[in-house]
């Protein structure tokens, strides 16, 4: 048996399972994303603009954002229109925290972890729902959790939280600040695409796989499946619990309907769904391409009023002719290329 | 006893699927299961492996009541099935799909094993050339061998087949009757549910009778076979019934 083993290690492994006798950290697809998202991130650090900053501090924020939302979009098959809901009340946390005094960090992991609590407490309750019935449900989370904070003292009911401006004095002033939170939102959404590498290509990764393609049949090979789902979720929340910090930090205030908008959970399914559900680097390609459109139709006097429009058109047109998106429809045209586009 | 069901029912508003079934299974026999359709064999294989739990009865399994418990309970105690309606994880390649059973079965290994073992068994049961290429771009016989291949890689110590040899033209029987052997040597125990009452008299050691939910026979092959109330029950079936004479 011994002997067995040690000569299949000198045999040349199948390409296919290659990817699985590799190190995740040793995956060229892995690097490849990080080094184009980092690139382009450190762009503005490295000219110093501030106007370039700011429009990639969104692109960023949406990368992060739709990463997440794959883990539990993509890979494990399950719609959620509610997920800024994480976003929002990580937002409202942080916000109240370093209002009271706490450090930023502090407050950034209080807003990821009060998002993966908030995931851990529902998952259990509603992803016994499937298809349009969970989806449903994330909508009305939303909507209630809305509701909840604009009548909810603490956080300021419906005019919502203001930083102090002495907030920012411990970070060099309200300027330094907003460096300081595009550094961090850039050290976010590297992590939040290695999460989303990692959980893709991890044992807990097909698990969650097998769940999307056929619920029952992954529960009859032995995945625990309500567990793994609430995984799923807690995993895809924790995340936009943590970009809502820094998000409202550099806004300098919050309010339920900044924090809880419907339509920005909808353009980030637009983003997952334009690049590629499924796949690691779909979402950050849908995400930055989504933005770069948007920031156009924004400036553009003739279409200034149409941008949801058009993400709502976006979105019937993927759906209708590349289900798979951008990068699953390249895997899937040219199957070499799996290998390189995680 | 391997398996142990105690007077199993399962009935599905005014439908009794099962009606009072119980039987026991030592190791490492094969046991066939037939009936005419709709007598309730998938609804037994449904009760065993927990998809649902009987209306009243006991299933227990390696000396555990599993009554209740879920899939996924049994599947890690290592009982593993596949599905009379073949389902593959069409998104995933053949080799992932492998994995999900050696991953999530009896031995519940890492990733770059589960790998290493999906290969094997692909190997074995003749889908080696297949492990990149997507589940859903098999055809019925491939996915047929897909779902027997994701059940061997759980390494299960009980084997529930669905109608393997179902919609196999005459070779693939002969081939997958042969593999079946195999596994059996290998020491699993088997329950299958079959139509091809040849393929049956070759492999199975004892057959269980279903009709309208109650087993009205048991015994070896050839017992069965010349059994009255069995031909009686397949008369509704011309086509079995005329199966059945030719192999007793």
């Amino acid at each position: 048996m011994k002997d067995q083993q040690q000569s299949s290690v000198a045999l040349p492994l199948p390409a296919g399972r290659a990817a699985y006798a590799l190190g995740v950290w040793r995956n060229p697809g892995l690097w490849l994303v990080l080094a184009v998202v980092g690139l382009v991130g450190a762009y503005p650090i490295i000219t110093n603009q501030a106007a370039t900053r700011e429009a990639i501090f969104t692109t960023l924020l949406s990368i992060a954002l739709a990463s997440s939302l794959n883990i539990l979009l993509g890979y494990t098959g399950y719609v959620s229109f509610g997920h800024v809901v994480f976003f929002g009340l990580g937002g409202y946390l942080g916000m109240y925290l370093l209002n009271s005094g706490v450090g930023l960090p502090v407050a950034v992991l209080a807003g990821g972890m009060i998002a993966g609590l908030l995931a851990f407490l529902l998952g259990s309750a509603i992803l016994r729902l499937r298809g349009a019935y969970f989806a449903l449900a994330t909508i009305g989370i939303n909507e209630a959790m809305r509701t909840f904070i604009s009548n909810f003292g603490p956080f300021g009911g419906p005019t919502g939280i203001s930083l102090n401006f002495a907030v920012y004095k411990p970070y060099g002033g309200a300027a330094q600040a907003l460096w300081l939170t595009y550094y961090s939102l850039l050290s976010l959404t590297l992590v939040a695409i290695v999460l989303s590498f990692q959980v893709k290509h991890s044992k807990f990764g097909l698990g969650l796989r097998a769940i999307r393609e056929d619920e029952d049949a992954a529960e009859v090979m032995g995945v625990i499946t309500p567990r793994a789902k609430t995984w799923a979720y807690v995993l895809s929340a924790i995340i936009p619990g943590m970009a809502g910090v820094l998000f409202f930090f550099k806004n300098g205030n919050i309010e339920p309907l900044d924090a809880f908008r419907l339509h920005f959970s909808i353009e980030l399914l637009v983003m997952v769904m334009l690049g590629g559900q499924g796949t690691v680097l779909g979402p950050v390609l849908g995400a930055a391409g989504y933005q770069q459109l948007r920031g156009f139709l924004l400036t553009n006097p003739t279409f200034k009023d149409y941008q949801l429009v058009l993400a709502g058109a976006l979105l019937l047109l993927i759906v209708l002719f590349i289900p798979a998106g951008a990068i699953g429809w390249l895997r899937a045209r040219f199957p070499r290329l799996r290998r390189v586009l995680p | 006893m391997l398996l142990h069901v105690h007077n199993v029912s399962k009935s599905f508003g005014g439908l009794q699927a099962l009606n009072d079934v119980s039987f026991e299974l030592p190791e490492g026999q094969i046991l066939g299961l037939i009936g005419p359709n709709g007598a309730g064999k998938t609804t037994l294989f449904n009760v065993i492996n927990c998809v649902y739990p009987p209306t009243t009865g006991r299933v227990t399994f390696r000396g555990a009541d599993v009554t209740g418990k879920k899939p996924y309970d049994v599947s890690r105690m290592g009982m593993a099935r596949t599905h009379q309606i073949v389902r593959p994880l069409s998104e995933l390649t053949v080799r992932e799909n492998v994995m999900v059973g050696a991953c999530y079965g009896s031995h519940g290994h890492r990733l770059r094993e589960a790998a290493q073992i999906a290969d094997e068994v692909l190997a074995f049961i003749g889908l080696g050339e297949r492990a990149d290429q997507l589940a859903g771009s098999l055809n019925v016989a491939q996915k047929k061998r897909l779902e027997l291949a994701r059940a061997l890689a759980a390494r299960p110590q009980l084997l529930l087949l669905d109608e393997v040899l179902a919609g196999l033209n005459p070779s693939e029987v002969g081939a997958m009757v042969e593999t079946i052997q195999h596994i059996r040597e290998t020491g699993v125990t088997i329950i299958m549910i079959e139509h091809l009452m040849h393929a049956l008299m070759k492999l199975a050691d004892y057959v269980l009778v279903l009709e309208f939910g109650e087993l009205i026979a048991s015994g070896t092959p050839e017992e069965v076979t010349s059994n009255p109330a069995v031909i009686e029950a397949y008369l509704g079936d011309p086509k079995l019934a005329e199966g059945l004479m030719d192999s007793a």
